[in-house]
């Protein structure tokens, strides 16, 4: 059940950035951190990803989930706001739309909007709850995806049922293969194959990822071994202390230790290549963001900027001053976290 | 951990150092040079530590070295199997010992 149909006080944004405020007292402040070494303000380079938000609608409800996404969710990005951002992506030169949701492809207008950036030569990416190529009025969304040579990006936190079930509901981790198999009999995954397969780790609990590198070889070896499954990279990505996964933190009592792990861990090599210096998110209204993070939190771009995709204006917002706040350190921290994974290899 | 250890404890460690900053550095140096990837790797150590962590009994040891563990990639399946080692050489210590009792033994006997 989401948060917001439990009507928590966590799902609203302004509570949650003012527990994520309030450390602040003891703590250093993510921008005192960048000043350190340099990097205040931080500023976009440019805009290499627009990153759409289709909604909060998802078949699944993750305990660790940002977005609050869920089956009760409604909010849905309309046919208007998404032909809004394919005249963003063709009045610019931007070469990849990375579509997320909630399950983006329950979007009435997923396809559609596939389809329009391929025909304008975009690379296309889809984050993938993986269960969702197994619904009924899904069945030929693979062969959807595979036709568009659309990259997919697909959530599986560990070669583990228990580690996965644990995060992701009861039954999911059987799914996820089977969905997975289904993807390499269409040549995703496959060595050579130019269908690419990407799968995130993150932690199951309160804790880091590990380095990249070293999981990705033992997700390789047991998913082969066990399932016979191949797969491009693994991506590991850390949990942010936002929405769902700040609620597990103050539940089980590891907040305070989870912001200390993360400030304790601020790595300036990874400040210096965080994803919102190169990305622009959207939300489900086309409203803007640095990113997807702080679209749950509901801090759109600063001030002064265009704040909606109707708006959109690719010169000022590939400049921008990013917004940023204590939850930033999630993506700084230890190896640090992007949408693609670690930012130091 | 209530009562004579405190989990945040473990945070302030470095203090030990206050009255002998040299030899906190010392270990402090040594300490890091022993964990970093060798012929060993990271995770393999952590494993160690949080094995020889249940047979010293040492609490602070024992959390420091399962969130490590979880950290560089271990699950749970890996990280009981090291305690299992630890647990087996420490019962498997006692046991050995009573070759010492059967050589004392034999010793005072007719």
């Amino acid at each position: 059940m989401s948060l917001h149909s439990e009507r928590h006080p966590l799902a609203e944004a302004a509570q949650q950035l003012h527990i994520l405020q309030s450390c602040c007292q003891s703590q250093p402040r993510f921008e005192e951190s960048l000043a350190r070494f340099g990097l205040h303000p931080l500023r976009a380079t440019a805009i290499e990803t627009l990153q759409v938000n289709l909604g909060k609608f998802c078949n699944q409800t993750c305990k660790h989930c940002h977005v609050d996404a869920g089956p009760d969710r409604r909010e849905s990005m309309s046919r208007e706001t998404a032909e809004l951002c394919i005249r963003a992506l063709r009045f610019s030169s931007i070469p990849i739309l990375d579509i997320t949701g909630g399950a983006p492809e329950l979007n009435p207008h997923f396809r559609w909007l596939v389809e329009q950036a391929k025909l304008l030569g975009r690379h296309v990416i889809d984050r993938c709850n993986l269960t969702v190529l197994l619904l009924p009025s899904q069945s030929d969304l693979a062969e959807f995806l595979a036709a568009h040579e659309v990259e997919i990006i697909a959530s599986l936190p560990y070669f583990q049922a228990s580690h996965t079930d644990a995060q992701r509901g009861p039954g999911i981790f059987a799914k996820s293969v089977e969905a997975l198999r289904r993807l390499n009999r269409l040549g995703y995954g496959m060595p050579g194959s130019s269908r690419k397969l990407n799968l995130v780790y993150n932690p199951a609990g309160a804790y880091l990822p590990p380095a990249q590198h070293a999981i990705e070889a033992d997700f390789r070896r047991e998913l082969r071994k066990r399932y016979g499954i191949e797969f491009h990279s693994l991506y590991t990505i850390t949990n942010m202390p936002v929405s769902r996964f700040l609620e597990f933190l103050l539940r089980s009592g590891n907040y305070d230790r989870y912001i200390q792990r993360l400030i304790d861990s601020f790595n300036p090599v990874a400040a210096r290549g965080v994803m919102c210096r190169k990305t622009l998110s959207v939300g489900w209204d086309g409203t803007l963001y640095d990113c997807d993070f702080n679209q749950m939190l509901e801090l759109p771009v600063r001030q002064g900027l265009p704040r909606h995709i109707r708006d959109f204006d690719p010169m000022q917002l590939g400049a921008r001053e990013i917004v940023v706040g204590q939850h930033c350190y999630g993506c700084t921290a230890g190896s640090g976290s992007s949408c693609s994974g670690a930012i130091t290899k | 951990m209530p009562g004579y250890y405190h989990a945040e404890d473990l945070a302030r460690f470095s203090s030990i150092g206050d009255h002998a900053p040299e030899l906190w550095q010392k270990f402090s140096d040594w300490y890091q040079s022993v964990f970093a990837e060798g012929a060993l790797s990271e995770r393999e150590k952590c494993l160690i530590a949080l094995a020889v962590a249940h047979a010293v009994q040492c609490p602070y040891c024992i959390d420091a070295y399962t969130q490590a563990s979880l950290e560089k990639g271990a699950n749970l399946d890996q990280m009981t199997e090291a305690i299992h080692v630890a647990s087996a050489i420490r019962g498997g210590a006692s046991l050995v010992h009573g070759l010492q009792m059967r050589n004392s033994a034999a010793k005072v006997s007719l």
